[in-house]
C-alpha cells in the first residue's frame, strides 16, 4: 500500500515541474507539454485521493480531466502549429504580436 | 412808361438768344440788339419827360405779390407784417441810371457791330450783351432789395458769360470765373446785409428802409453793420479794395464789354446801391467813413499799378478802379449826387476811351501791348483824337465833363472836413492825369515800334465804330454842364434833379475856397501831364527805365500788383485747399477710422470667439480624447505580448483566488 502522503507529494511534485516548465521555458512546444504536466499532476492527485477516500469520484474527475486535456493538446498543438508556419519560430521572445 | 424800359433787352436777348443763333443772318442780329436797347433808350427818354412831368417825386409799379403777407418776428421781438412786391421804382436817381445804362448801352451796342463784326459767335454775343442791359436795369429799377439781387445776380452772371465769351482761350475762361467767384464773396456781403435788415426792421424796400431809419427804428450798431455787409456787396461788383483783383483779369472779354460792363454799368453798381440806401449809410457815420477811406485809399493804390502797366486795357482796367474809388469817396463824405455825377460822367469818358482802345486793338490786329504800338497819331487820326478828348476829360481839365463831377468830389471832401480823403482824392487826380498821358504818349506818340505783321494791316476803323466814338467824346465834352457848379455861374441843376432821391447835400465852402481847390486840382493835373510829357515824349522813356533799374524792387512789387493775386490766392484758395485736405483727412482718419475700427472690434471679438471654440469646446473635446491617449499609453504596458507574462499572471490570479477562497470560507 503506497502511502497517501507520497501520492499527493508525487503529485504535487509534478505540478511544480510542470508550472515552472510553464513559466519559465520560452518554447512554445515545450510549454504546451509542460501544461500536460501540470494537468496530470492535478491528475495523480485526485486519483490518489479517491482511492484514500474509498470513492470513484476522483477517478471519475481525473478520467475527464485527461480527456479534456486531449482535446486542449490538440486545440493547442493546431495553434502553435499555424503561428509557426506564419512566424518560422517557436520562442515566445519573437512572438510577441499582442504587446500593446 | 418805365416799365417798358427794361422789356426791350428782354426780348432782344430771347429772340437773338433763340433765334438769332441759327436762323438770322449778321445783319438781322444786329439790328434786333441795337434796335432793343434804341427802344429801351427811347422808352427811359420818354419815363424821364413822364416823372418831370409827374406831381410825384417817385412812380411805383407793382407787377404782382412776390411774397405774400405774413408776420415776421424782428429783432425786438415785435410781429410785423411783410410782404414782399416784384415792384419797380422810378424816381430821379433810376432816370440817371436808366438813361446811362441805356443810352452808353445803345453806343456800345452799335459799336460792337462793327468791332464784332468778324467773330463766329455773332448772335450769342448780341444775346448775352442785351441780357446784361436787362439785367442791369432790373438793378436799376429795383424797388426792394430782393428785386434788385435778380439784377444784381444777372449782372454778375452776364458779366462771366462776356468776359469769357471766347472761352477757348484759358486765360479769358479763368478770368470769367474769377470775376463770379470773386463777385460771390461781395454778393454774400448783400445777402448777409439784406438779411439783417429784414430782421431789424421787417422790411426791405427800400422806401421802408428809408422811413424806418428816418423814423429811429434802427439801432446805430445794427444799421453800420447792416450798411458794412452791403458795401462789402460794393467792393466786390465795384472792384474796391479788397475784391478788386478780378476786374484787371476781366478784360481778356471783348472790348465792347469792357467799355459797357467794366466801365459804364456793371462796376458803378456798387455806387447806385449806396446812393440808392443814403438814408442807412448817412445814418450809421461809421459806414460812411468806412465808404469814403475805402474809396480814396483804392483811388490811389489803383493808380500806382496803373502806372507800369504795359497792357493799354490794363492801364484803362486800374483807372476803373481808381475813378470808382472817387465815386465812393463822393459818396462816403456824404455828397451822393457828386458820386452818382461822376459815375455818369465816368460812364462817358470811360467807355470813350475802353471802345477808342479798342479801336486802336482793332486797327493793329489784336495787338495789345503799348511797347509794340507808338507814332499811332498819324495813322489813326479820328482814334487819337477822341481818345485824347477822353484822357483830357478824366485828368479833369478846365470845361471837360470829368472836371466838374471831379472837383465837386473834391470840394465835398475838403467842405466835409474829410481832409486825408481830399489829400488823397487830389494825389489820385494827378496820378489819374499821368498814367492816361503816358498811355497816350506811348501809344499814339513816338516812334512806331509795331510788329511787322501789324503794320500792314493797319486801318482806320469804319464809320459804325467810330460814329458812336464821336458821340460819346461828345458827351465827355458837354456831359458835365448838367452839373455846372453854382460858383462858374450853373445852377447845379444835376445835384438838385437828385434831390428827391439822395437828399440835399449843401457845401458850405466860401466861393473863393473853391476856385481856389479847382486852381489847385487842375494845377496838379496839369504837373503830371507835363511830367508825362517830359519823360516819354522829351526824353523818350528813359527816366522811367532809369528809375525802374535804381528801385528795382518797388518797380517789381508794383508791377506784379502788390502781389495781392498770389497773397490771395495762397490764402484763400490755398486756404479752401487746406480745409479740404483736413475734411479729406479727418473723412480718412476719423469717419473711416470710425467704420473700420467697427469692423476691427468685430474682428477682434470674433477672434476671441474663436479662441473660446479652439480652446474651450474644442479643447473639451480633445482633451477626452487625450485622457483617453495617454491613459492608455500608460496601461497598454501591461500588454506585453510575451506568453509567459500572461502566464506569471494566470498564476498569480489562481493563487490569489485560492488564498481568498481558503481564508475566508
Amino acid at each position: 500500500m503506497i502511502p497517501i502522503e507520497a501520492v499527493v507529494g508525487l503529485g504535487l511534485l509534478i505540478f511544480t515541474v510542470g508550472l515552472a516548465g510553464v513559466l519559465v521555458r520560452k518554447n512554445l512546444v515545450v510549454m504546451l507539454m509542460s501544461l500536460e504536466l501540470l494537468l496530470n499532476g492535478v491528475n495523480i492527485i485526485l486519483a490518489g485521493l479517491g482511492r484514500h477516500l474509498k470513492s470513484p469520484r476522483g477517478s471519475i474527475f481525473a478520467l475527464f480531466v485527461i480527456i479534456i486535456a486531449v482535446s486542449e493538446a490538440a486545440v493547442g498543438f493546431a495553434l502553435v502549429l499555424a503561428y509557426f508556419r506564419h512566424k518560422k519560430s517557436y520562442d515566445t521572445d519573437v512572438l510577441s504580436d499582442l504587446k500593446g | 412808361m418805365f416799365v417798358l424800359i427794361p422789356l426791350f433787352p428782354l426780348l432782344g436777348a430771347a429772340v437773338n438768344g433763340l433765334l438769332g443763333i441759327r436762323f438770322f443772318s449778321r445783319r438781322a442780329v444786329g439790328a434786333t440788339a441795337v434796335g432793343a436797347v434804341g427802344l429801351s433808350f427811347a422808352a427811359a427818354v420818354a419815363a424821364l419827360a413822364g416823372l418831370l412831368r409827374s406831381a410825384e417825386p417817385v412812380l411805383v409799379k407793382t407787377f404782382f405779390t412776390w411774397i405774400p403777407a405774413s408776420v415776421v418776428r424782428t429783432a425786438g421781438g415785435k410781429a410785423v407784417p411783410f410782404a414782399l412786391d416784384f415792384a419797380f421804382r422810378y424816381d430821379s436817381l433810376a432816370a440817371v441810371m436808366t438813361l446811362v445804362v441805356t443810352g452808353v448801352g445803345l453806343l456800345i451796342h452799335v459799336y460792337s457791330v462793327g468791332y464784332m463784326a468778324h467773330d463766329r459767335s455773332y448772335a450769342r454775343f448780341f444775346a448775352y450783351m442785351n441780357l446784361f442791359t436787362f439785367a442791369m436795369l432790373i438793378l436799376v429799377l429795383g424797388a426792394n432789395l430782393a428785386v434788385m439781387f435778380i439784377g444784381w445776380e444777372g449782372v454778375g452772371l452776364c458779366s462771366y458769360l462776356l468776359i469769357g465769351f471766347w472761352f477757348t482761350k484759358d486765360a479769358a475762361a479763368d478770368a470769367g470765373k474769377k470775376a463770379f467767384i470773386t463777385n460771390r464773396v461781395g454778393d454774400f456781403g448783400f445777402l448777409l446785409g439784406t438779411g439783417l435788415l429784414l430782421f431789424a426792421l421787417g422790411t426791405i424796400d427800400i422806401a421802408g428802409i428809408t422811413a424806418a431809419v428816418e423814423g429811429g427804428g434802427l439801432a446805430t450798431g445794427t444799421a453800420t453793420a447792416a450798411a458794412l455787409l452791403l458795401f462789402l456787396g460794393a467792393t466786390g461788383k465795384s472792384a474796391q479794395i479788397p475784391l478788386y483783383t478780378w476786374l484787371p483779369d476781366a478784360m481778356e472779354g471783348p472790348t465792347p464789354v469792357s467799355a459797357l460792363i467794366h466801365a459804364a454799368t456793371m462796376v458803378t453798381a456798387g455806387v447806385y446801391m449806396v446812393a440808392r440806401l443814403h438814408a442807412l449809410f448817412s445814418f450809421s457815420g461809421t459806414a460812411l467813413t468806412v465808404v469814403a477811406l475805402t474809396g480814396a485809399i483804392t483811388a490811389v493804390y489803383a493808380a500806382t499799378m496803373a502806372f507800369v502797366q504795359t497792357d493799354i486795357k490794363r492801364v484803362l482796367a486800374y483807372s476803373t478802379i481808381s475813378q470808382i474809388g472817387y465815386m465812393f469817396m463822393g459818396l462816403g463824405v456824404g455828397a451822393y449826387a457828386a458820386g452818382i455825377f461822376h459815375l455818369m460822367t465816368h460812364a462817358f469818358f470811360k467807355s470813350l476811351l475802353f471802345l477808342a482802345a479798342g479801336s486802336v486793338i482793332h486797327a493793329l490786329s489784336g495787338e495789345q501791348d503799348m511797347r509794340n504800338m507808338g507814332g499811332l497819331r498819324k495813322r489813326v487820326p479820328r482814334t487819337y483824337l477822341v481818345f485824347l478828348v477822353g484822357a483830357l476829360a478824366i485828368s479833369g481839365i478846365p470845361g471837360l465833363s470829368g472836371f466838374f463831377s471831379k472837383d465837386e468830389i473834391l470840394a465835398s471832401a475838403y467842405a466835409s472836413g474829410h481832409y486825408l480823403v481830399w489829400g488823397l482824392g487830389l494825389a489820385g487826380a494827378a496820378m489819374t492825369a499821368f498814367y492816361m498821358f503816358r498811355l497816350i504818349f506811348l501809344t499814339f506818340h513816338g516812334e512806331e515800334r509795331l510788329a511787322p505783321d501789324a503794320g500792314r494791316h493797319l486801318h482806320e476803323s469804319p464809320p459804325v465804330m467810330l460814329v458812336p466814338l464821336q458821340v460819346l467824346a461828345g458827351l465827355a465834352v458837354v456831359g458835365g454842364y448838367v452839373g455846372l457848379p453854382r460858383v462858374l455861374g450853373g445852377g447845379a441843376w444835376f445835384a438838385r434833379f437828385l434831390e428827391t432821391s439822395t437828399g440835399a447835400h449843401e457845401s458850405h465852402l466860401a466861393a473863393g475856397t473853391e476856385v481856389l481847390l479847382m486852381i489847385v486840382s487842375v494845377g496838379a493835373s496839369l504837373a503830371a501831364i507835363y511830367a508825362a510829357w517830359t519823360i516819354y515824349v522829351k526824353r523818350r522813356g528813359e527816366p522811367a527805365r532809369r528809375l525802374a533799374g535804381k528801385f528795382k524792387t518797388v518797380y517789381r512789387v508794383v508791377s506784379r500788383k502788390y502781389f495781392v493775386d498770389e497773397a490771395y490766392s495762397r490764402i484763400f484758395v490755398g486756404g479752401v485747399i487746406a480745409a479740404g485736405r483736413a475734411a479729406d483727412w479727418f473723412d480718412r482718419r476719423v469717419i473711416d477710422g470710425l467704420v473700420d475700427g467697427a469692423a476691427g472690434l468685430a474682428r477682434r471679438v470674433s477672434r476671441l470667439t474663436i479662441l473660446f471654440d479652439d480652446g474651450v469646446v474644442d479643447g473639451a473635446v480633445n482633451g477626452v480624447g487625450r485622457i483617453h491617449l495617454a491613459a492608455s499609453s500608460l496601461l497598454r504596458r501591461l500588454q506585453t505580448g510575451y506568453v509567459y507574462n500572461y502566464a506569471l499572471a494566470v498564476v498569480l490570479g489562481a493563487a490569489l483566488i485560492i488564498t481568498l477562497v481558503i481564508t475566508v470560507f
